[in-house]
């Protein structure tokens, strides 16, 4: 009885409104605030319409220089792509280093995240200490973490080249891998893998065969936030690189000189990989769900 | 005289087998034990060698630096570039605080009226994120120069004088910042606001309260914690940024983590440059215990 009474009341208040006022509450959750969002992505959007846009702009100085200016339709810097080796090899070598660096970071990442989604103080002492560790990692300002690194190169006299970019990068990824793969993961159910071993798996093969399946969309998840934190980064890579030298820093150095549209190029064809594993990662949940 | 039989006795078998045996105790730790080495090596020995190079006295030809034991360091650096961190701490507060503003309607509306296409939207908050960060402020250097797209427009329609300029001004610094840093805020801020109890407000609403008052009396004192924590993990990476201010600010004013660049790549100051990351490391400690200070038991973990 005083069920149905409440949701009677509750029909009559969302029809009639509050206080008699039907209307505003429509306008602003089904006009106003889904207008207001849609800005703020295009807003965000706008700058990588830019580049794709000026990927295909022709340029009337002698030099092969992005124009501010319009001048024209042109698939030449798509054909030129590798016309400037350095760029290129930078291009490259960030592509190296972002795969060697995912799965390093990855691997070692879904370790941490299995040990802190299982097990909890008393049999996992220190734990407290490794997420505040982890924490800290997080919330630290990038170029601390860059400049401390470099620091530590420069004391143990540790010439810098991709080495160093390859232990610095993996350093950076593995608490954002763990944090990914923990929030995945703690949905999982235990009593699977209790099952599994019921009928007479062992540890290995219940992981491998049970476990490990289960789990793939979040590691998946932590491996592409790896991937896009390694081939993104600059700051730390601006410190610790030596010779050779990533894309995005080669970009920063060519700031000065004036940037060729070949880095537009590159720009857009990392976002299009970038938003096809997006798209990949939510069709791999959609059917693990 | 009857012996207690250990299956009577279900507590006694299962207290015999509860505790592990070796392999399985050391379980969490093998597991944690590469994560927990390489962040040891690569980033807790860092941070205490910078500690040990700010108090060292470098020659700034070779690079070579010898213990000094130099506390004064910490003051001169201060001293030196105070004006640097006033603007950093200006441009990041702003940059974090635009962000805020434009990130809470947002956010508010994915995690109240997004329904099963949540993960979609946050996708697309998240996809101009893809291209790297460096590009992406070019392009807004690109977008901003003086006759470029959007200010070369309004200067041939007259809305704009001549000589007006956006780039190297304070205002481009702190726009590139509140572009860039955008996610650090969106993100936090919809972790706070999905957690809300919905049923919180329907009990507002049965206590008659207009859409005006539950919004301000119920959802957005309930989001303060992770208002706190959006602030947190926005203002203190844009604190030490430097690509923005100097791709798109000018000459007159720099951010500190251009003085920290300059200090470690061009001077081989290890000494100077180590003093003023840790400065900067110490303001955002600061800050997280301020955090965790002022909202007690909720940790600053549960936004990331």
């Amino acid at each position: 009885m005083t069920a149905a009474v409440s949701t009677e009341a509750a029909a009559a208040r969302d029809t009639a409104g509050r206080q008699g006022r039907p209307h505003r509450r429509r306008r602003w959750t089904r006009y106003i605030l889904p207008a207001y969002s849609w800005l703020v992505i295009a807003y965000l959007v706008f700058p990588i319409a830019v580049m794709v846009l000026y990927s295909f702009n022709k340029v009337t100085t002698g030099l092969p220089q992005i124009s501010f200016a319009w001048n024209g339709f042109t698939t030449q810097w798509y054909r030129q792509w590798n016309a400037i080796p350095q760029l290129t090899s930078a291009f490259w070598l960030s592509v190296r280093l972002a795969l060697a660096s995912t799965v390093l970071a990855t691997v070692i990442g879904t370790l941490l995240a299995l040990a802190l989604v299982r097990y909890r103080p008393p049999r996992f002492r220190g734990k407290g200490f490794v997420e505040q560790v982890m924490f800290l990692n997080i919330a630290a300002p990038e170029i601390v973490l860059g400049a401390s690194l470099l620091g530590l190169f420069v004391t143990l006299n540790v010439a810098r080249g991709f080495d160093t970019l390859l232990l610095s990068h993996v350093a950076f990824s593995i608490a954002y891998v763990a944090i990914t793969v923990r929030a995945r993961l703690a949905g999982f159910d235990r009593s699977l893998e209790e099952a599994a071993q019921d009928l007479g798996a062992n540890a290995w093969v219940t992981f491998r065969k049970i476990t490990l399946p289960l789990i793939f969309p979040g590691i998946l998840a932590g491996a592409l936030m790896a991937f896009a934190l390694s081939i993104d980064d600059f700051v730390t890579s601006n410190f610790v690189s030596g010779a050779s030298v990533p894309f995005p820093v080669w970009v920063y150095g060519a700031t000065r000189i004036g940037i060729p549209p070949q880095v537009f190029v590159f720009g857009s064809a990392i976002f299009a990989v970038g938003i096809l594993c997006a798209l990949a990662s939510i069709v791999v949940g959609r059917r693990q769900a | 005289m009857e012996q207690p039989v250990l299956a009577d006795h279900p507590g006694l078998v299962a207290g015999r087998r509860s505790r592990p045996r070796l392999g399985r105790a050391l379980a969490p730790y093998l597991l944690s034990l590469p994560a927990g080495l390489w962040l040891l090596v690569l980033f807790l020995v860092p941070l205490i060698v910078m500690l040990s190079l700010s108090l060292q006295s470098c020659n700034t030809a070779t690079g070579a630096c010898v213990m000094t034991w130099h506390w004064a360091e910490f003051g001169q650096q201060l001293s030196l570039y105070h004006s640097q961190f006033v603007t950093s701490f200006y441009f990041a507060g702003a940059a974090t605080v635009i962000d805020l503003i434009v990130s809470f309607p947002i956010a508010y509306w994915i995690a109240f009226h997004g329904g099963r296409k949540k993960n979609f939207f946050l996708l697309m908050l998240l996809v101009p994120f893809f291209v790297s960060f460096v590009i992406r402020t070019v392009v807004w250097e690109f977008i901003l120069s003086d006759q470029g797209i959007v200010l070369g427009t309004l200067k041939n329609a007259h809305l704009l004088p001549q000589n007006f300029h956006v780039l190297a001004t304070g205002y481009a610094v702190v726009a590139g910042l509140a572009y860039n840093y955008l996610p650090f805020t969106a993100l936090p801020l919809y972790v706070a606001i999905e957690r809300i109890d919905k049923r919180v407000l329907d009990a507002a609403y049965d206590l008659y309260a207009t859409r005006r008052q539950a919004f301000l009396k119920v959802i957005l004192p309930l989001t303060v914690p992770g208002l706190f924590a959006a602030f947190l993990l926005t203002f203190i990476p844009a604190l030490g940024d430097y690509v923005n201010q100097q791709i798109l600010g000018g000459t007159n004013n720099t951010m500190i983590g251009t003085v920290i660049q300059n200090a470690f790549l061009v001077n081989l100051d290890y000494a100077g440059g180590s003093a003023l990351s840790a400065i900067l490391m110490a303001i955002a400690l600061v800050g997280i215990f301020a955090y965790a200070r002022l909202l007690g038991s909720r940790t600053i973990e549960e936004y990331l």
